[in-house]
């Protein structure tokens, strides 16, 4: 709808590893998440972190790759030409333009939480703008199980947005508004957003605070999403990646349900950590397809190793 | 014998007063806020209509997910039996039965006298019910009441994916964008949750005459949509979203309260 | 691999499970669905195998439940074509 404000997006953003120069770089690859709600571009150099980007996705997954690409290779002078490999994930996944192999969010959600979480990391959840998933990993990443679902609104990103929408909080703001109770109110009954909505139009109408009707719906989500976890089991190290990661409200809940911590949101590679790279949740889906980029870059050769780029 | 039957549900609170086996007053009211206040509005409009008054009501029963709101009912009676009782009356070769309120949808049969053998349902979830096409009525810019008119003008069969209202919602904003044909989309989108409701038929089995009530069986376009997903003619009697109120109101005549 | 198509909404959980280690990708279960919701291909959530697996058609997995009720009648239910064609146990209807 044009002109109403955009509560519920996640801002756009970018980074570049201001360390590496790609013109003296071996396998440069590409991996683009093309969500339902927002693209991210993730290039590595010899799978290392060189920059993301990510945007908004709109009305058009091939434009949105391109701007997601774009917003990731801004300032540096790299074109799509340079790439050696590109992986397409998500959604969108085969309107990458230039993409040259698409695969699927699970298996580069398993890579990238294992590339940004470590080793340790066997169970990931993952939330994205129509889906919510669990996967079990082993050591390298490779998924082992999962689970997901994207047909029911109820515990995903538009879910979510529903309830922004309605209560008129910023999606940035609503883990931590979430949390601003006295203690947990009975969760929201229904599960189904649309039955949910309708509840909590009541409860503000019994009065109830916007925070407290926020937590009762966090806790519902938390609760569907610990039913969803524990159907394919936890095991420990637990992670979250995508943009509940950075939704308190939602993690702490399920944190508590589960009865298991989970991993903190910084870098495994102490490299990364110490030199204070940020650690955005949202990029793991596009981190693993640039990881799968290389691999495959290497196996069908498709590198420029060793040549000088022009 | 003068009797009411009042059902109370999600959306709406109907009420029917019947005297000797016909219904002579009827009216409905929006559930909105308050059932209570909502059934004795119902029941105020039904009185005036039948041109009584409440003392000519011998016994009145309460059915629909709100029953309990009803502070003047005598008695209650479950909802699934209500339909029931109240199909078997109204078309008494029907044995399939497809029920489609605001909130839940069920298909049950019945036999020759009313009695129920077997029930599936949608619930929980508005893809299977009324609230689904009116979300969808919305993102069309249309009413519930032209989808039938709508649906006559398709020229093309088209797929909703998703299955939830939520999602249905930007599928469909989505296919606007793209200049997909109004009449086009609106087929889709009956088609869509008559998909969903003859897979509950499918449970159950099609057996005899299949019948339609309910609110959404008022939307014709829905029925037709139904009609053809299961390749057989689905019947809707008059004022199929009394049925449950006309069920209520034979229960207080017999007198026995079935919960 | 353990791979779960299907989704959890108001009215519960409906997944089928197919055990990818277990899959020969023979394709008989496939060949047995009425409603056409299996198909065998590419294991598209481990990029790195070669061997073909049978998987629930991307764009059936959010009907699943519908898709699957006419194999799943109140009464006089039979077994499940598509448990039945397999022989090494590979896929399970979760509901």
């Amino acid at each position: 709808m044009p002109g109403k404000p955009e509560f519920w997006r996640w801002p756009e953003s970018r980074w570049r590893n201001p360390e590496i120069d790609w013109t003296k770089g071996g396998v440069i690859t590409c991996g683009i998440d093309v969500g339902s709600i927002s693209t991210e571009c993730v290039i590595m150099i010899d799978g290392e972190l060189y920059s993301y980007g990510s945007v908004r996705t709109g009305s058009g997954s091939s434009d949105s790759a391109v701007k997601a690409f774009h917003k990731a290779a801004l300032h540096t002078g790299l074109t799509p030409e340079n790439i050696d490999f590109t992986v397409g994930t998500g959604y969108g996944r085969v309107n990458v333009p230039f993409g040259n192999r698409a695969i699927t969010e699970i298996a580069c959600h398993a890579r990238g939480a294992n590339w940004m979480y470590g080793p340790r990391v066997r169970t990931v959840l993952d939330m994205g703008g129509q889906d919510c998933k669990v996967i079990k990993i082993d050591e390298k990443g490779k998924v082992i199980a999962f689970l997901m679902n994207d047909k029911c609104a109820a515990g995903t990103g538009r879910g979510m947005e529903v309830f922004a929408d309605l209560l008129l909080i910023p999606v940035q703001e609503v883990g931590e508004t979430s949390l601003k109770v006295e203690e947990d109110p009975p969760p929201v009954n229904s599960t189904c957003v649309v039955f949910a909505k309708s509840e909590a139009t009541k409860l503000l109408r019994a009065g109830w605070t916007k925070e407290k009707v926020l937590a009762a719906y966090c806790s519902s989500m938390a609760q569907r999403v610990v039913s969803l976890i524990e159907r394919i089991g936890v095991e420990e190290d637990f992670a979250v990646t995508g943009g509940i990661a950075k939704n308190r409200g939602v993690v702490k809940r399920v944190t508590k349900k589960l009865g298991i911590e989970a991993c903190d949101t910084k870098w495994h590679d102490e490299k990364y950590a110490s030199k204070g790279f940020p650690f955005d949740t949202q990029i793991a889906g596009a981190a693993g397809a640039a990881l799968f980029a290389k691999t495959l870059a290497e196996k069908e050769g498709r590198t420029n190793e060793g040549k000088l780029r022009i | 014998m003068i009797t009411a039957g009042v059902d109370s549900g999600a959306q709406n609170v109907r009420v029917v007063i019947m005297k000797d086996g016909e219904v002579i007053g009827r009216a409905l009211a929006p559930a909105g806020l308050s059932a209570r206040v909502a059934a004795e509005e119902a029941y105020r409009g039904a009185l005036s209509a039948a041109g009584l008054t409440r003392k000519d009501v011998r016994k009145i029963f309460a059915t629909g997910s709100g029953k309990r709101d009803c502070e003047f009912a005598d008695g209650e009676i479950a909802g699934l039996q209500a339909c029931a009782k109240g199909i078997n009356f109204v078309m008494p070769d029907a044995r399939t039965v497809v029920d489609l309120g605001a909130e839940a949808g069920s298909v049950f049969r019945i036999n020759g006298s009313g009695g129920v053998i077997d029930l599936a349902v949608n619930e929980k979830c508005a893809a299977g019910a009324g609230v689904f096409l009116e979300a969808m009525a919305r993102a069309l810019e249309t009413e519930v009441e032209k989808m039938a008119g709508l649906y006559d003008r398709s020229k093309k069969r088209i797929t909703i994916y998703a299955h939830c209202a939520v999602f249905a919602e930007s599928e469909v904003v989505s296919l606007v964008h793209a200049k997909t044909p109004k009449p086009d989309i609106v087929r889709g989108v009956l088609s869509a949750i008559a998909l969903r409701t003859a897979s509950l038929v499918k449970r159950v089995g099609t057996e005899g005459q299949v019948a339609a009530i309910g609110g959404v069986a008022l939307n014709k376009g829905f029925v037709k949509a139904l009609e053809e997903e299961l390749g057989m003619r689905v019947t809707v009697p008059e004022g199929p979203d009394y049925i449950g109120a006309i069920g209520a109101a034979l229960a207080a005549a017999d007198g026995k309260a079935e919960v | 691999m353990k791979a779960n198509y299907g989704y959890k909404d108001g009215s519960g959980d409906f997944f089928i499970t197919v055990d990818t280690d277990l899959c020969s990708g023979c394709g008989a279960c496939a060949s047995a669905c009425p409603a056409g919701l299996l198909v065998v291909g590419e294991d598209e959530n481990d990029p790195l195998n070669d061997n073909p697996v049978c998987a629930v058609r991307n764009e059936r997995r959010r009907g699943i439940r519908y898709a699957c009720a006419a194999c799943k009648p109140l009464r006089n239910r039979l077994a499940l074509p598509c448990e039945t064609a397999c022989k090494r146990d590979a896929i399970t209807h979760e509901w």
